[in-house]
C-alpha cells in the first residue's frame, strides 16, 4: 500500500513489515532449521492426540445435533492445531477467553467435553467449568471479549502478577470496534495482553476479501503500537513455537501481542449453516490439504515417531473418551425453573422472590 | 464536630475517596478522570492520592471502558468507570447488557462483576446536544443490574459506597442538574445505605408523589405546594430503579389511594410505566383515581433553549396531583 506520491521536503515517519511464519509444509517436509518444539516428539504425540480427540468430539457433537441431541454447535473442523498450540503454550495462571470456536483450547485448559456438551446443550451449567475456574467463558458477541481481556491484563499488570491474558478472536471479530478500541488501549497501556486472530477466512459466509481493505489482518496492531506476525495456523510447529514466543514477551513486560494465525473453516459456519451456499467445492477440497492434522502425523511418521499400530490404538482412546463424555452429558438432568434465579444476582432482591416462587411452581413464565 | 456542608459531586468525590482508602482493590478510571479529575471534578486529587495504579486516563473510547471494567471486576477488582456524559454511554451497553450484567449467571456463580459504571445524567445545565438526556429506562430493563439514582449529597454518598460495595453490576446515574444545587451534611463515616430500597422523604395522607433523581426537587416543592392548600402529599424517592421497591410504593398508594408519578425521561415504556402498571395490578383496589405520570415529553431531548419547556415542573405535578385528588 503506498501514498499519494512523495513530495521533495518529505520524509520518512514510519515504516512497518509483517512476517509469515511456517515451519513445515503440508506434507510435514520441514522448510527452515526446527525450533526445539519439533523435536520434543512426546509433546508433539500428546499433541496430536488432542487435536485427534477434538476432531472426533467435533464430529460427534455435529451428530449429536443432526438428531436433536445438541442445540447449534460451532464445529472447529481444520483449525484443530490452533486451540491445541495455545492451550498447550500457555501457563495454568493465565486467563483464556475464548470465542465460541475454541473446544481444543478449552480442553486443553482442563475443560470437560461434558461441559462443552451442556453448554450448546442449553444449559449454562456448561460454562461452570469444574476444573478451570478463572478462565472465561466462551463469548458468542462478536470480539466483545476483547476489551474483557485488556481488564484482565491490566489487572495483572497492577498486581505484578507474571500472567497473560490470552483471547482468541476470528477474521470478522477484526472488524469490530470492540477489537479496535481494546487493541489501541492495550498498546496505550503496554498490558500483558495477546490477541490471536484465528483467521479462517469466511465469518459465515463473508470472506475475508470483504472484510478488511488490509493486506493481513495482523497489521491492524501495528496501528495500535503492538507487535504483530502472522503463522501457519495448521502448522502446529509453528504455531506453538511462535505463541511461546509471545507468551513469553507479554509475560516479561514486552507488551502486546497479535499473532494472525491463517487456516480454513473447513466446516459449516455451524450446524445452522450451509457453507455449500456460497463457496465451491473445489475451494473446500483444496483446503482439505492442508489440514493440521494429517500433517503433524506425516511430519512424525517421517520422524520415525509416529505408526500404524500408534494411530489406531489412539484413535480407539479417542473415540472411546467421546463416548464416555457423550454419556455423562446425555445422563445430566436438566436445570429446573427456579435456577434461571440461582445466579441471577449474588442475592435474589426481594422483590423478584414471587418471580422465583412462580417459575418454581408453574414452570413456565410469570403473571 | 461540625461536619462541612458539601454538594452532591463533592460527595460522590467523597465516596469515592473513602472506599478508595479503604479497598485497595477499587480502582477508578474514564476520560479525563485522572490528570483533570473528571469534567464535573468528580475524581478532583484522585491522581496525587491514589496514584496511576489505581486512578487512569483511559483512550476515548466508551466500550472499552465498560469492558475493561469487566475483566477488572472479574479478576477480582472493584472498578468504577466514569461515562462522561450519559450521552456517550450507548456504545458500552452491548458491554453492559451482553457481559456485566450476566457474567454470574451464565458461569453459574464461577465469575462474577462487581462494577459500577458511573454517568452523569439529565437535562437542565444548558449543555449542547447529547449532553441533557434521561435513559435510565434502558438500563432498567437489563436482568441482573442495578440502576441506582441519588437525589441530595447524603443520598449521593450512602448509595455510592453501596454501589461500589454491592457484589454485582450497579449503573449509578448521577443528575448533573442537582450536582452544585444544594448542599447537605455529609459525614464521611464510610456508612452506606441500602439498595433495592425506595426512600419515604415526606410522609403524608392525601396523594403519593412518586420520583427519582433531580425531578424529586420539583416534587418536593409541588409537596410545599400542595401543603399550603392543605393537602398532605407523600414523597417517595425511588433511589433504585432495578430491581424497583414496589412494597414501598404500594403500601403507601394503599394508605393515600392515590399516586402521581413524576421523572423526567421520556414518557413511553419510561420507570414510570413500570411503576403505574404494577400498582394497576396489585393495587386497583386501594386507588381513588387513576395513576397520573407528569414527565418528558416522547421528543427528542431539545437543544437548551427549549429544555425547560420539556422538563417536568412544580406547576406541572401541583396540577396532576390536583386533578387526581379531584377525580371522582
Amino acid at each position: 500500500m503506498t501514498g499519494i506520491a512523495s513530495a521533495s521536503n518529505s520524509t520518512l515517519a514510519a515504516s512497518f513489515a509483517v512476517h509469515y511464519h511456517r515451519y513445515l509444509d503440508p506434507d510435514g517436509k520441514p522448510l527452515a532449521s526446527l525450533p526445539d518444539i519439533a523435536r520434543d516428539y512426546e509433546r508433539l504425540r500428546r499433541l496430536y492426540r488432542i487435536m485427534m480427540t477434538v476432531r472426533a468430539f467435533d464430529q460427534r457433537a455435529v451428530n449429536l445435533q443432526r438428531t436433536g441431541q445438541l442445540g447449534t454447535y460451532a464445529s472447529c473442523l481444520g483449525q484443530e492445531a490452533i486451540g491445541a498450540a495455545l492451550g498447550d503454550a500457555m501457563a495454568q495462571e493465565d486467563v483464556l477467553l475464548p470465542t465460541y470456536r475454541e473446544t481444543p483450547a478449552l480442553l486443553m485448559r482442563g475443560v470437560a467435553m461434558h461441559e462443552i456438551l451442556l453448554y450448546w446443550g442449553g444449559d449454562e451449567k456448561g460454562m461452570d467449568f469444574a476444573d478451570n475456574r478463572g478462565d472465561f467463558p466462551i463469548c458468542i458477541p462478536i470480539a466483545s471479549q476483547v476489551p474483557h481481556a485488556a481488564g484482565v491484563a491490566w489487572s495483572f499488570k497492577q498486581r505484578n502478577e507474571a500472567r497473560v491474558a490470552a483471547c482468541v478472536l476470528g477474521d470478522g471479530g477484526t472488524s469490530k470496534g470492540d477489537f479496535y478500541e481494546a487493541l489501541n488501549l492495550a498498546g496505550a497501556w503496554q498490558l500483558p495482553l495477546l490477541l490471536l486472530i484465528v483467521n479462517n477466512q469466511w465469518a459465515i459466509s463473508v470472506p475475508r476479501s470483504a472484510q478488511s481493505g488490509g493486506q493481513t489482518l495482523a497489521q491492524k496492531a501495528i496501528a495500535a503500537g503492538v507487535g504483530c506476525e502472522q503463522v501457519d495456523g495448521n502448522d502446529i510447529v509453528a504455531l506453538h513455537h511462535r505463541l511461546a514466543l509471545a507468551l513469553d514477551r507479554c509475560r516479561k513486560g514486552g507488551g502486546p501481542y497479535l499473532i494472525e494465525a491463517l487456516t480454513y473453516r473447513l466446516s459449516d459456519h455451524t450446524t445452522a449453516d450451509d457453507a455449500s451456499r456460497y463457496r465451491g467445492k473445489e475451494e473446500l477440497e483444496q483446503h482439505f490439504t492442508q489440514e493440521p492434522i494429517a500433517r503433524l502425523r506425516r511430519y512424525l511418521e517421517a520422524a520415525g515417531e509416529w505408526n500404524q499400530n500408534l494411530e489406531e490404538s489412539a484413535q480407539n482412546d479417542c473415540a472411546a473418551a467421546v463416548e464416555a463424555e457423550v454419556e455423562r452429558y446425555l445422563e445430566t438432568p436438566h436445570p429446573p425453573p427456579g435456577a434461571m434465579f440461582d445466579h441471577l444476582y449474588a442475592t435474589l432482591p426481594d422483590s423478584l422472590r414471587w418471580q422465583l416462587r412462580e417459575a418454581r411452581a408453574k414452570g413456565h413464565g410469570c403473571g | 464536630m461540625a461536619v462541612a456542608e458539601i454538594t452532591l459531586v463533592e460527595a460522590v468525590n467523597q465516596a469515592l475517596a473513602h472506599e478508595m482508602a479503604a479497598n485497595p482493590e477499587v480502582v477508578v478510571f474514564g476520560e479525563d478522570v485522572a490528570t483533570n479529575g473528571g469534567v464535573f471534578r468528580a475524581t478532583e486529587g484522585f491522581l496525587k492520592r491514589f496514584g496511576p495504579q489505581r486512578v487512569l486516563d483511559t483512550p476515548l473510547a466508551e466500550a472499552v471502558i465498560a469492558g475493561i471494567a469487566v475483566g477488572m471486576a472479574a479478576q477480582g477488582l472493584r472498578p468504577v468507570a466514569e461515562i462522561q456524559f450519559m450521552g456517550f454511554v450507548y456504545p458500552a451497553i452491548d458491554q453492559i447488557l451482553n457481559h456485566a450484567s450476566r457474567l454470574r449467571n451464565r458461569t453459574r456463580g464461577r465469575l462474577s462483576c462487581p462494577m459500577v459504571l458511573r454517568t452523569p445524567f439529565g437535562a437542565g445545565i444548558h449543555a449542547p446536544e447529547h449532553h441533557s438526556e434521561s435513559t435510565e429506562a434502558l438500563f432498567a430493563h437489563i436482568p441482573g443490574l442495578r440502576v441506582v439514582v441519588p437525589s441530595s449529597p447524603q443520598r449521593a454518598y450512602g448509595l455510592l459506597l453501596a454501589a461500589i460495595r454491592d457484589p454485582d453490576p450497579v449503573v449509578f446515574l448521577e443528575p448533573t442538574r442537582i450536582y452544585r444545587l444544594v448542599k447537605q451534611e455529609v459525614p464521611d463515616r464510610g456508612e452506606a445505605l441500602p439498595l433495592d430500597v425506595c426512600y419515604v422523604l415526606r410522609q403524608g395522607r392525601d396523594i403519593t408523589l412518586v420520583s427519582w433523581g433531580a425531578m424529586l426537587h420539583e416534587t418536593l416543592e409541588a409537596a410545599d405546594r400542595l401543603f399550603q392548600k392543605g393537602i398532605s402529599a407523600e414523597v417517595i424517592d425511588v433511589a433504585t430503579l432495578k430491581p424497583l421497591d414496589m412494597l414501598t410504593i404500594r403500601e403507601s398508594v394503599a394508605r393515600t389511594g392515590r399516586c402521581v408519578i413524576v421523572h423526567e425521561a421520556a414518557r413511553a415504556c419510561g420507570v414510570g410505566a413500570e411503576i403505574a402498571a404494577d400498582l394497576a395490578e396489585h393495587s386497583l383496589l386501594h386507588l381513588l383515581a387513576p395513576v397520573r405520570r407528569v414527565t418528558g415529553y416522547d421528543t427528542v431531548m431539545p437543544l437548551p433553549r427549549n429544555e425547560r419547556a420539556y422538563l417536568p415542573n412544580a406547576d406541572r405535578i401541583v396540577r396532576a396531583a390536583t386533578e387526581t385528588l379531584e377525580f371522582t
